[in-house]
């Protein structure tokens, strides 16, 4: 049997007193962060346009495609731009566009919204100057254009004079499946893009004649947006507002469930625990300013699922142990508990830690800050369970023993104690 | 195989076979002459047919097959507006027609009309007349000789959401007759932020659906006056410098295309018009001439409005008609018949304008202005990209964690192997049973099942482990390994799972399937961890007579 870990023999609760420093410093230097950098808000939050762009070749440089960008009015000292790479492949075609909230023209409430997605099309015109001019000015840019335009044109130029042979009815239908061909050939066998429209000829299904005669009126652009999206003002405000008072009211899920398994003060340990994870996980965030999206919460509120789990695992042990052996202080029962269950903290932890970590890895730019916030949520939610939660339930149960101790008249009739008291009291007699 | 051992193996596999049907099925044994032929049974295990029923069965979510999500809200102002404007023009006349005279209507906000009258000793009788009128949503006070009428909260709560769910209606018939695949319509958001959602799977340029729900067609036919006019200065010469109040002046701007007609002429006409577009029974797009491009719109009136025009066109013979479409006159046909119930509106439309209108013709107006708070569109090839790479980052995952099982635990840990894949198989299996549709974020969930499944393995094999080294025999250690390991299980499956359901309430689309993967996941792994688990742990011991002395753990 192959072990990582001897159950060994470790006293946690003397180091309560360094865990209590380690979380502090952790808390002071997230919450720092959080008061003075702030944090970088995702466009689900902030509001505002996030296009992705990508390109057939190398993407121009940041400062020529800021320069294009204010050529279509927009402020290039407010974009975000961001290259990124395929996690498989690891070509480096694509950039992320980020434009924060317009402030002009939010007046009287809906002329932002009416124009939400003005940004986007600047985006659009600005890309187009990247394709050679004598294109742009004669052609259709075949990377840009949407099934039923492709099928429009087709039918307006009729290349294969199919109005005139078997009737305009009958055309729309034929030029109809060419265009779903040739638009799902760029899409899904090129990934969006066609580098060349000699590639046409690969499609199947279509008569050459037509991919003969396409370069007259079609050209290959440089880039195509191949997702957009657009968060108005009063979403993001909504959204603020409603992931902080889902991740409460979980909270006030797990304390209720827990105390209702255990006993109350299980669940308040349990939750100040969780807690403290979402916040230093936040503060993390903050700290090297890593987005956060709408998956990085819901990675947040999965984390105060999860995190929970090791505590469990150990507050039921201590459970049991309590049954087992009366005799013992609850301190070496806490300590024995944690020590009993640690290869299995470690284990599942570890485990769990790898998923993520191919997630992290090789789930692309949209899972990384959800990946993230589990990597780090995982760490600190194993540490927490030891460092904060069984101290803070230690410290409450020693304390409330001292106080019947001292004060035996305010203690309940037996008749009346439920057996969570009892217990409480058979290991506060010894 | 003991009996008991026996039947929980039959129902394993039982379960295994439903959930891979659901995800492969369905299978069709016969061809096409009906008849049960091998050959029919072979061709349902063909991996392209496999694939194909699994990417059926299994629906993705937007973010993983392309398409535009859209949330919009609507103005609902504009239908209390409408009403309070309404209202106010009802209250003049009923005061003008019972003889009270009064200085001054006005409505100084939404829902809220005050009347300032000469004479105080008429309040109490105008009072009743208006607030009989208005029905019972609004409420009547006075000040002095102001009288004040406003609409009551749950009045005003109940136009809101009328017209919501009005708008909800007429988008939805807008976007079934654009054509697109499985739409969703729902509400969304909180209940007073009156918004809606639009999923639209396929659809990567949304332009064309936003102009189409925001498309307001406002269809007037109403008499010409006089006309056309170079300019509208003309125009109102030639009613005498001032417009009666029963007439107006409109523009007009015929055969877009043809350069030799002048861009803009106006008319005057009358105010009322003689049908409109409530008045409407159908519309639909046609080409103006056999095989050509340029399109026209047909429409046919109701019954009710037939009669009124017929009665209208047979006075009028020889007069134009004015054809207006978004008070812009699309054209100004001279009647030469008593029409019925069919007209035209000619206006040199492509073949997707026409469509369009017709459909917002025939959809009715919208009750209040809709305005855009958020739209994400995804474009097919990247949601190709996203399932390359959460596929990848899944089978990393479980290929690292067999790896260490199987090293950690030896022939146990072909034991929760074999339990994970199963995991798999019914986590995919019950979203499928739900209607659950994969996500990217539900990817990820599916990668986190994948460790979080494991967890339970691991506190039952550490469990099994303990009571080994404190000598139990390892028949017993597996029974009490199992037995304490269990409560551990169940509290933290459902931790999670009440974690999970706080993601349900709050995400949309993506997160939800998120939720609802990782859900189905940790019930799947109840099951997997608990019983299949432990079948194969009693089948082990079992072969063995019973009674071993080592455990390969």
């Amino acid at each position: 049997m192959y072990e990582l870990i001897k159950t060994p023999n470790i006293d946690w609760i003397r180091l309560k007193r360094k865990f209590i420093l380690v979380s502090l410093a952790l808390l002071v230097l997230g919450g720092v962060s959080a008061f003075t950098r702030g944090f970088n808000l995702g466009i689900d939050f902030a509001g505002g346009t996030l296009v992705n762009v990508k390109f057939k070749d190398t993407p121009p440089p940041e400062d020529r495609l800021r320069e294009a960008l204010g050529k279509q009015g927009i402020d290039p000292g407010k974009v975000i731009i961001q290259p990124i790479s395929d996690p498989i492949s690891g070509i480096k075609n694509e950039v992320l566009i980020r434009l924060p909230q317009r402030e002009a023209g939010q007046k009287a409430g809906s002329s932002v919204e009416s124009d939400l997605d003005v940004e986007k099309r600047a985006i659009l015109a600005a890309l187009n100057t990247f394709n050679p001019p004598s294109e742009v000015a004669t052609k259709v840019d075949l990377n840009t254009i949407s099934r039923d335009r492709l099928r429009e044109v087709f039918l307006t130029e009729d290349p294969l004079g199919l109005i005139s042979a078997s009737g305009r009815a009958a055309a729309e239908l034929e030029y109809g499946r060419y265009a779903d061909a040739i638009i799902r050939y760029r899409d899904q066998d090129q990934g969006g893009l066609l580098r060349d429209l000699a590639d046409l000829r690969a499609v199947s299904g279509v008569p050459t004649a037509l991919i003969q005669w396409m370069p007259q009126r079609f050209f290959a652009g440089n880039a195509a947006m191949i997702s957009a999206e657009i968060v108005g003002p009063q979403i993001g405000q909504e959204l603020r507002q409603r992931a902080i008072s889902v991740t409460l009211a979980s909270l006030v899920g797990m304390l209720i469930y827990i105390a209702f398994r255990f006993e109350w003060i299980y669940g308040v340990a349990a939750v100040i625990a969780i807690f403290h994870d979402v916040l230093v996980t936040l503060g993390i965030f903050s700290l090297v300013q890593k987005e956060i999206s709408l998956n990085v919460v819901a990675a947040l509120l999965t984390l105060v699922g999860y995190s929970v789990n090791d505590t469990i695992v150990i507050f039921d042990r201590v459970r049991e142990n309590l049954r087992l052996r009366r005799r013992e202080g609850l301190t070496k029962i806490v300590n024995d508990s944690i020590n009993q269950t640690l290869s299995r903290t470690i284990l599942t932890s570890g485990l769990t830690l790898l998923a993520v970590l191919s997630l992290y890895l090789f789930g692309g730019e949209v899972l990384s800050g959800f990946s993230l916030a589990l990597l780090v949520g995982i760490i600190v939610g194993t540490y927490s369970t030891i460092a904060i939660a069984s101290p803070i339930m230690l410290w409450w149960q020693t304390w409330q023993s001292q106080r019947q101790a001292r004060r035996p008249v305010v203690r309940p009739k037996p008749a009346e104690a439920t057996p969570s008291q009892k217990e409480r009291r058979a290991t506060a007699s010894r | 195989m003991s009996r008991k051992l026996r039947n929980r193996f039959l129902l394993i596999g039982g379960v295994t076979l439903i959930a891979l049907y659901l995800l492969f099925g369905p299978f069709q044994f016969r061809d096409a002459s009906g008849r049960i032929t091998a050959q029919a049974i072979a061709a349902n295990f063909t991996p392209s047919r496999l694939k194909k029923n699994l990417s059926e069965n299994i629906k993705l979510g937007l973010d993983l097959r392309g398409g535009s999500h859209l949330i919009l809200q609507v103005q609902t102002d504009d239908a209390v507006r409408s009403i309070t404007a309404g209202n106010l023009e009802k209250a003049r006349s009923i005061l003008q027609q019972a003889g009270i005279k009064f200085t001054n209507i006005t409505s100084p906000a939404l829902g809220r009309i005050e009347v300032d009258l000469e004479d105080s000793a008429q309040i109490e009788d105008a009072k009743a007349r208006i607030t009989l009128d208005f029905g019972p949503g609004w409420t009547a006070r006075n000040e002095g000789k102001r009288l004040i009428f406003e609409m009551k909260d749950e009045e005003m709560r109940d136009v809101r959401e009328r017209a919501t769910e009005q708008a909800m209606r007429i988008i939805e018939q807008r976007i079934n007759a654009f054509g697109v695949a499985e739409p969703t319509i729902a509400r969304h958001g909180p209940a007073t932020g009156y918004q809606i959602l639009l999923q639209l799977p396929g659809v990567d340029d949304p332009e064309r659906v936003k102009n189409l729900i925001r498309a307001e067609s406002r269809l007037e036919l109403k008499l010409v006056h006089s006309g056309p006019y170079p300019s509208e200065e003309a125009a109102r010469q030639a009613v005498g410098g001032t417009v009666p109040p029963d007439k107006e002046i409109l523009p007009a701007r015929e055969r877009r295309r043809d350069p030799a007609a002048p861009p803009v002429q106006y008319y005057v006409v009358e105010k009322t018009p003689v049908i409109t577009g409530d008045d409407l029974r159908n519309a639909q797009a046609v080409p103006s001439q056999a095989g050509g491009t340029v399109y026209e719109i047909l429409f046919s009136l109701r019954p009710s409005g037939a009669e009124r025009f017929y009665t209208a066109t047979s006075a009028n013979i020889g007069k134009n008609l004015a054809i207006i479409l978004n008070n812009e006159i699309k054209s100004a046909p001279v009647i030469r018949d008593a029409i019925r119930d069919e007209g035209r509106i000619e206006g040199d439309f492509t073949k997707e304008e026409a469509e369009d209108l017709a459909l917002t013709l025939r959809s009715g107006a919208l009750p209040a202005r809709v305005t855009y708070l958020e739209e994400r569109t995804v474009g097919p090839s990247l949601g190709a990209d996203s399932i390359r790479q959460g596929f990848a980052a899944s089978i990393a995952g479980l290929a690292a964690i067999t790896i260490f099982m199987l090293f950690y635990y030896r022939l146990s840990g072909v034991n929760a192997v074999i339990g994970l894949v199963l995991n798999l198989i019914l986590l995919l299996a019950a979203m499928k049973i739900v209607g659950a549709v994969l996500t990217l974020p539900g990817i990820a969930g599916v990668a986190l099942t994948i460790g979080m499944a494991v967890d339970a393995n691991v506190l039952i094999f550490e469990r099994i482990r303990e009571e080994l080294r404190n000598g139990k025999v390892p028949a017993s250690a597996v029974a009490l390994g199992f037995e304490r390991a269990f409560t551990t299980i169940f509290d933290t499956n459902l931790t999670t799972i009440i974690a999970a359901l706080f993601l349900f309430v709050f995400g949309t689309g993506p997160i939800r399937g998120f939720a609802v993967t990782l859900t189905a996941g940790l019930i799947a792994n109840f099951f997997t961890a608990i019983f299949v688990s432990r079948a194969i742990f009693s089948w082990v011991l079992e072969r063995q007579g019973g009674r071993p002395e080592a455990l390969s753990i």
